[in-house]
């Protein structure tokens, strides 16, 4: 531990309680994160994705420079110090993750000047000086779908992070060594995890995917022991439930999905935690999930849990009834601003199916929805109560429907980040089309995602947009060149900063912003970007950090 | 990753062939798959949930059976769910059970609150009816559409064809017998894509479409004009005709960049189709045999 640190955090271990007296990380600092740390999942528990730091600005980004660059090699083969982990007595070999580079789509923690980076089924330990690899940990795996890792939770010196084949595995940070490993889903049933767990005080809050019609939960655990202490299910699993008559049977509601597959905010003041659920399953048929007057709850919803007791303070559903695999798992981004000439305490979501939500986060009362993606063209329109109006020829049909956003939506993943400066919510957009077909005309045979095919067949462009959350309006957009006639178009997510700065990966460059005009100011051709930018302060100076194509690279002034 | 459509990057490798759905999207990522892998080959990768060991045809044959008299009066014949019973292919007791052990104590049992009623099978039944459900596809995917997608009217597309294509298209011409090359799927397809842009291409292969060119105008005045190989807010990269390759930074609007997309109507069309048009084309186009 350095000189600069010890002093940094001299105050702030005054006020640990004496169980935390430790390197690691109190969870009590996450209400209000150090500037020179990247602590949880989003740096902090609003998803804003906003740094007050200003080292780095308008005046100088193109000084900005290489600090370090540190490749990184998936499996047992290919890191320093690996341990080994994991229960498959014949492990699958992926590519990506039992060998080869790994794909860094997730969260990097940067706590006491350690680095803490995952991808699927691998962890690693870094010093965020120079990118030395402190250690390496492997899992085993079972297989399932390997489709990416968010990042991972700490909670004192101990991280968490989830395995493609539901495993929540916990790790000693200073010796990568394995605590414990628990189950978190079943796999015959094809759960896959990817999402980055979240530590609230003394709960660890851990959510998981499935593409095969079982249902979706988010569950708490402590993250000393492992043990569960709740466990939330997004849609009715018995009679009595809430939400069971907008299903057409238990069985139905049962198997309607609803994953909780990115992680969530946290909003202090009422103990809530607010996350988005998945799509409604099986996905491309609304035929055995009941006619219109069926909305599926809790898919495509935000929603609001009380971290303490697991119980379901409200919900919001921004997708009644989806027929597109159109989740709203994307981030809910907690705001306190003016609302049409009011405080408010607000949640803001930009959702795959290309509208913009505004809602009371104290009791999920809808304030504004919008349709950012100017593409987006299956629905008829807004309702008086905020909800989409689903047009069912825009449906998957037999002949085909010509439909926008793309199966991967108008947004997904990729954080978005909300500045309060300029007072506009960011977020990447992708306006492309694909032929909807349906390949089967027996509903009962949709099971899971099948039954469609999905023929992408061009695109307007990809794109930043700036968002004012008070009208709900686009007010700035800035097109990736070439994005619209099949030349890239890979944004990897949102950072924006005090130093009046945007910071994105757009295909192979990390580029930063003038984040009221969304002029580029600076870039790096680093390779395909994988994450969202993030930044810190360390030994006086301010980083930008970011993942490409399997190497992790630091960025500060000359 | 069962299939690949990779969120924001599409248009890099997709056009006019299988966009692969999923619930979460996979990160961005290089390279690009093959189109084997796309298309859900992916035969160099294990499958990513183990299936069930195959059991013999004969078992299974003997489980369809015995399903079919004991069970799909309420559970469907394909045990996909009937008038009164549920789904079986995707219960959790059948995805958790190996070889019958975990259904056979339900199958003698039965849920008299439910409705379900007691049988009386022995163990190799149950094993057989296992077998049978554990040889059920799970979910579909990848599974070619049979469905005929031609629905709309040949005489229509004609005459859409005749007031908004020839400019470009002829039919004695780039598109003579262009129905005898293309099933109908991929056609209706190509009739909205306009045909995958060379760094599109993927897939089945798709018409010779003129490469995107790109004009640089230098502050001097001077112009340099060619295939287009790459372009970002920083760098436009082109190859001229002659072969050379040759890239200049960009800085803004400096220096003048304009990309020539022999594709751009169809671009353009993205947001004003009418399904119907598209139906009516692609019944018309495929009658050029």
């Amino acid at each position: 531990m350095t000189k600069t640190i010890k002093l940094f955090l001299a105050p702030l271990l005054l006020i640990l309680p004496a169980a935390f007296l430790c390197q690691g990380l109190n969870p009590a600092s996450l209400l209000k994160p150090a500037i020179n740390s990247w602590p949880t999942y989003a740096g902090d528990y609003s998803q804003q994705r906003y740094s007050h730091l200003t080292q780095i600005n308008q005046s100088n980004v193109h000084t900005l420079t290489l600090a370090w660059v540190s490749p990184l090699t998936a499996g047992p083969g290919g890191g320093v110090r690996t341990s080994i982990g994991g229960v498959a007595e014949h492990p699958v070999t992926i590519p990506g993750s039992s060998s080869g580079s790994p794909r860094l789509a997730g969260s990097i923690l940067q706590v006491n000047g350690i680095l803490y980076i995952s991808s699927p089924d691998n962890a690693w330990a870094m010093d965020a000086l120079d990118g030395r690899i402190l250690w390496h940990y492997w899992w085993k795996s079972r297989g399932a779908t390997h489709i990416g890792n968010r990042g991972m939770a700490m909670f004192g010196d101990w991280l968490y992070f989830e395995t493609p084949d539901d495993d929540l595995v916990s790790l000693d940070a200073k010796t990568g060594k394995e605590r414990w490993h628990k189950e978190i889903a079943d796999f015959s049933q094809q759960y896959f995890s990817t999402t980055a767990p979240v530590v609230v005080g003394d709960h660890l809050l851990v959510g998981t995917g499935d593409d095969l019609d079982s249902p979706g939960f988010l569950q708490s655990f402590d993250p000393k022991t492992g043990d569960l202490q709740w466990k939330f299910f997004t849609v009715p699993m018995k009679k009595g439930d809430p939400g069971l008559s907008s299903w057409p049977s238990l069985d139905a509601a049962q198997h309607g999905g609803a994953q909780v597959w990115m992680s969530g905010s946290y909003d202090p003041e009422t103990h809530l935690y607010i996350f988005g659920t998945g799509n409604p399953t099986p996905a491309y048929t609304a035929k055995i999930r009941g006619p219109k007057t069926y909305s599926n709850l809790y898919t495509c919803s935000i929603v609001a849990v009380n971290v303490d007791t697991g119980k379901m303070a409200w919900y919001f559903q921004t997708s009644p009834d989806d027929t597109h695999d159109w989740d709203s798992t994307q981030s809910p981004v907690l705001v306190d601003g003016m609302f049409h000439g009011k405080p408010r305490k607000l949640v803001i979501q930009a959702a795959r199916n290309g509208y913009f939500y505004v809602l009371d986060r104290t009791n999920g009362k809808h304030l504004l929805t919008s349709k950012f993606s100017a593409a987006a063209n299956w629905a008829k329109g807004i309702d008086a109560s905020g909800h989409v109006d689903r047009n069912p020829e825009k449906d998957n049909t037999v002949p085909g429907s010509l439909v926008s956003p793309t199966n991967g939506g108008a947004t997904n993943w990729p954080p978005p980040s909300f500045d309060p400066q300029t007072n506009l919510f960011y977020v990447t957009l992708h306006e492309g089309y694909s032929m909807y077909y349906l390949t089967l005309k027996d509903p009962r045979r949709l099971m899971g995602l099948g039954g469609s095919e999905q023929d992408v067949v061009g695109s307007l462009g990809t794109f930043i947009a700036a968002i004012d959350y008070q009208t709900g309006k686009v007010v700035q957009k800035w097109r990736v060149p070439g994005s619209n006639i099949g030349f890239g178009g890979g944004l990897t997510g949102l950072l924006t900063t005090a130093g009046h700065l945007l910071f994105d990966g757009v295909d192979n460059d990390l580029v930063a912003f003038d984040v009221a005009s969304l002029k580029p100011l600076w870039h790096s051709h680093i390779g395909r970007v994988q994450n969202a930018p993030e930044t810190y302060m360390l030994e006086g100076h301010q980083y930008i950090l970011a993942a490409a194509s399997g190497s992790v690279y630091a960025f500060c002034l000359q | 990753m069962r299939r690949h459509l990779h969120y924001f990057e599409v248009l890099i490798f997709v056009v006019a062939m299988g966009a692969f759905a999923f619930a979460q999207q996979p990160a961005t990522k290089t390279p690009a798959p093959s189109p084997a892998e796309a298309q859900g080959g992916r035969s160099h990768r294990p499958p990513a949930y183990p299936p069930h060991p195959p059991s013999p045809p004969a078992e299974v044959a003997q489980g369809k059976q015995l399903f079919e008299a004991n069970c799909s009066f309420c559970h469907g014949a394909d045990a996909r769910g009937g008038e009164t019973g549920p789904n079986l292919v995707r219960a959790q007791v059948v995805l958790d059970d190996q070889k019958g052990e975990i259904i056979a104590p339900i199958v003698r049992n039965g849920f008299p609150d439910k409705g379900m009623p007691k049988f009386a099978l022995n163990d190799g039944d149950i094993a057989a009816i296992a077998a049978f459900l554990h040889n059920q596809p799970l979910a579909n995917r990848g599974a070619p559409s049979l469905l005929d997608v031609l629905v709309g009217n040949a005489k229509a597309g004609q005459t859409y064809f005749s007031e908004h294509c020839t400019t470009c298209h002829s039919v004695t011409g780039d598109l003579a017998a262009i129905g005898a090359k293309y099933d109908p799927k991929t056609l209706q397809n190509l009739i909205v894509s306009g045909a995958a842009h060379e760094s599109r291409r993927r897939g089945p292969a798709t018409p010779k479409v003129a490469p995107t060119t790109v004009t640089v105008t230098l502050p001097s005045g001077k112009t340099v004009t060619g295939k287009l190989d790459h372009l970002s807010a920083f760098v436009v990269g082109l190859t001229e005709a002659d072969g050379t390759y040759r890239s200049f930074a960009r800085n803004g609007s400096v220096p003048k960049v304009v990309v020539h997309d022999p594709l751009q109507w169809h671009i353009d069309m993205l947001s004003k189709w009418d399904d119907t048009d598209i139906h009516n084309l692609t019944s018309y186009l495929v009658t050029l045999k």
